[in-house]
């Protein structure tokens, strides 16, 4: 690689150990995430008789699984047990450090490495979850594995890769009022499809990204994976170096200044060439919400359900139906009219300080009308939300506040919507069952979800606010 | 793993587009040990109504592609989570070929790590294999991994791209951490001089 460099391409280039004429590197890890589910992989080292490498650069938390109810007594489910009690095995056989069930850090791996600093821009970040993306908020090469590359990782701290393409998202113009990141990353993942960014690594820049908080710079990035992106990224600025500063892992001294410096020229040159480009206006996005089963079944809050019939292609007539059918919706309804019959706030999406502060700016003064479950992104996240009053606001409005972790946003902890109920969630994927056996899932902003709670139907929160709605 | 070479078998077809792992492999059976087998839980719900009884209109229901060994689906196969059991649930029913216009990039890896080959084709390509298989469920499938090729009966072989590092694992069998242990020299030479260069990347130790 020489000549003008993507952000991308100036991190891969720093981390190659090897390279094979077939196109394939090994590429050096600094930072690799683990959490209960990383079992299998733990079980395939032991086969191998392996240790773990660098045990000081991998950190651990237990969050799919955890109960977000009465965190002291620990899981009721044997098999959630077990696996919770695998990962303190497995994390003190090989020396690895670990935040936890009752660890004052404890969280979701993806809100609680960034909070710790374990996230930094330049680095090479792993984890065996697919939304490990949202790191790339930092200027990260951050992406999901699976079991056997997390072995892989925990062996060599390596990972061969075949180098991806590169796709830039430029937002040009700035956000609206109560439109905020989710709907923006909604907005893209309708534009291009739920593969549309396949095979590559997205950059995202332009005024409306600089514009963004850390926190919703990570929900964009968080969601590239629901474009079918290999790893979402925004180069480093003053608003990440802020936010990183005196983080627990960031950089300290001298290393700090050697970083800071560093961090300043990584961004992509300027004659730097992607694969594919992207350019859209952010003043042309609205408060956006998914009517079916894929992300990319997204549109504005003020459009109607899609009517397959109007579905040329025959395929995607029949795709389109089986999602009307699943979602149990009647072609051309309004989605403003869509009743629904929980609400979620949570998830490594949408459950930041900022997030729940959104939440608590519609909930207040205003009841839920339908079971509102909120459940921080990080314990950390919890303490600052109560400290601000926030948790005052949630149950005043009705809200369940709960502990911190996956939650209902995989819904393997117990918590989950029942067959055939309709859930306004804060969180990342809209998938059959995803959050319950036959449940139904309609993605949308933390004030979006709040707003829903407040009207128990799919509500446009700029009504809502203005007064012009209930 | 199971080195995959070539097969000659029928396909089942598979008119989804977007199959993410979640309908692959619910999320709920992620706990379960994989000694135990995980072809018990593939595709467990799109397979069965709401009542928990076998939906006929599902092609791997039906008692013609039971042991069918080739999987042929829509546009974007795999996406979504990154869990490995989705490929471990079709392995372990026997899916050793998996043919799609496009694939989820996770998945993609995991399946050849597990002796799974995805083979990306052209969704004309995958509409004639659909055809073919509804019209004789018995009619093979050819794949040929080392000269990269399917074929239908009575046709032409039809070329396939694959990563040749991935081609390699598949056809060997090989795990790849040994693969990456021969680099162990250049590894540890790499990991001095990467310390020394970028010494901040290293985790602060805290105070």
């Amino acid at each position: 690689m020489s000549g003008p460099l993507t952000l991308f391409e100036k991190i891969w280039r720093d981390h190659v150990v090897a390279e094979r004429a077939d196109g394939q590197s090994l590429l050096w890890i600094d930072r690799h995430l683990c959490h209960e589910g990383s079992f299998h992989a733990f079980d395939k080292l032991a086969r191998s008789g392996r240790p773990v490498r660098r045990p000081d650069l991998t950190f651990a938390i237990a969050d799919h699984y955890v109960p977000t109810r009465d965190r002291a007594a620990g899981p009721r489910d044997p098999e959630i047990a077990t696996m919770v009690r695998l990962l303190d095995e497995n994390t003190a056989r090989h020396g690895i450090t670990q935040f936890g069930l009752n660890d004052p850090d404890q969280g979701i791996v993806h809100v609680v490495g960034p909070e710790l600093g374990l996230t930094q821009p330049g680095i090479t970040l792993v984890c065996g979850d697919s939304h490990t993306s949202t790191h790339g908020a930092f200027g990260a090469l951050a992406f999901g594995i699976g079991a056997s590359e997390v072995s892989h990782v925990l062996a060599t701290q390596t990972l061969w890769q075949k180098r991806p393409r590169t796709l830039r998202i430029t937002v040009d113009g700035a956000l609206s009022q109560h439109v905020t990141a989710k709907d923006l990353i909604l907005a893209v993942i309708a534009r291009i499809g739920a593969d549309g960014a396949a095979g590559h690594v997205i950059e995202y820049a332009g005024p409306a990204i600089r514009a963004l908080s850390m926190e919703a710079r990570m929900t964009v990035c968080n969601m590239s994976i629901e474009a079918g992106g290999r790893a979402g990224m925004i180069a480093p600025d003053d608003t990440t170096i802020e936010w990183l500063a005196g983080r627990r892992y960031a950089p300290k001294g001298a290393a700090w200044e050697a970083a800071v410096a560093a961090w300043r020229g990584l961004e992509s040159d300027p004659e730097a060439a992607f694969d594919r480009e992207l350019r859209l206006d952010a003043a042309t996005i609205a408060p956006t919400v998914t009517w079916g089963i894929s992300p990319e079944h997204a549109v504005p809050v003020t459009a109607h359900v899609p009517n397959p019939e109007d579905e040329p292609d025959t395929a995607r007539r029949a795709a389109l139906a089986t999602a009307v059918d699943y979602m149990g919706l009647a072609p051309g309804t309004p989605l403003t009219e869509i009743a629904v019959d929980r609400v979620f706030i949570g998830s490594c999406t949408n459950a930041r300080i900022e997030d729940l502060r959104a939440a608590a700016a519609v909930l207040q003064d205003r009841r839920a009308t339908v079971p509102l479950m909120i459940v921080p992104g990080s314990s950390a996240v919890k303490r600052q939300a109560e400290a601000e009053g926030l948790d005052r606001v949630f149950t005043a409005a009705g809200a369940e506040w709960l502990d911190s972790g996956c939650s209902m946003c995989a819904a393997t902890n117990g918590d989950m919507a029942a067959p055939g109920e309709r859930c306004a969630s804060t969180t990342n994927r809209n998938f059959r069952g995803r959050q319950g056996l036959g449940s139904r899932t309609h993605l949308m902003s933390p004030a979006m979800a709040a707003a829903a709670a407040v009207t128990g139907r799919i509500t446009d929160v700029r009504q809502l606010i203005s007064g012009a709605g209930p | 793993m199971i080195p995959f070479t070539t097969l000659s078998a029928p396909a089942v077809p598979l008119r989804l587009a977007n199959v993410d792992t979640d309908q692959l492999l619910p999320a709920r059976f992620l706990r379960k040990p994989r000694a135990d087998g995980y072809h018990h839980y593939l595709f467990h719900d799109l397979r069965r109504d709401a009542e928990g009884r076998p939906r006929e209109d599902f092609p791997l229901n039906d008692p013609r592609w039971a042991d069918a060994p080739i999987l042929v689906a829509d546009r974007n196969f795999g996406g979504g989570s990154s869990r490995e059991g989705a490929v471990y649930a079709l392995v372990d029913h026997g899916i050793r070929v998996v043919i799609a216009p496009s694939f989820g990039d996770i998945f993609y890896s995991n399946a050849t790590k597990n002796g799974l080959l995805p083979i990306r084709l052209p969704i004309e390509v995958i509409a004639r294999i659909w055809a073919t298989a509804e019209g004789d469920p018995t009619a093979p499938l050819s794949v040929d991994l080392a000269a990269q090729t399917i074929r239908l009966p009575n046709e032409a072989p039809i070329g396939f791209d694959i990563d040749p590092f991935q081609k390699e694992c598949l056809l060997g069998g090989r795990d790849d951490i040994d693969l990456t242990l021969e680099h162990g020299a250049r590894l540890e030479a790499f990991e001095r001089g990467y310390g020394q260069a970028f010494p901040w990347r290293r985790p602060a130790t805290p105070a």
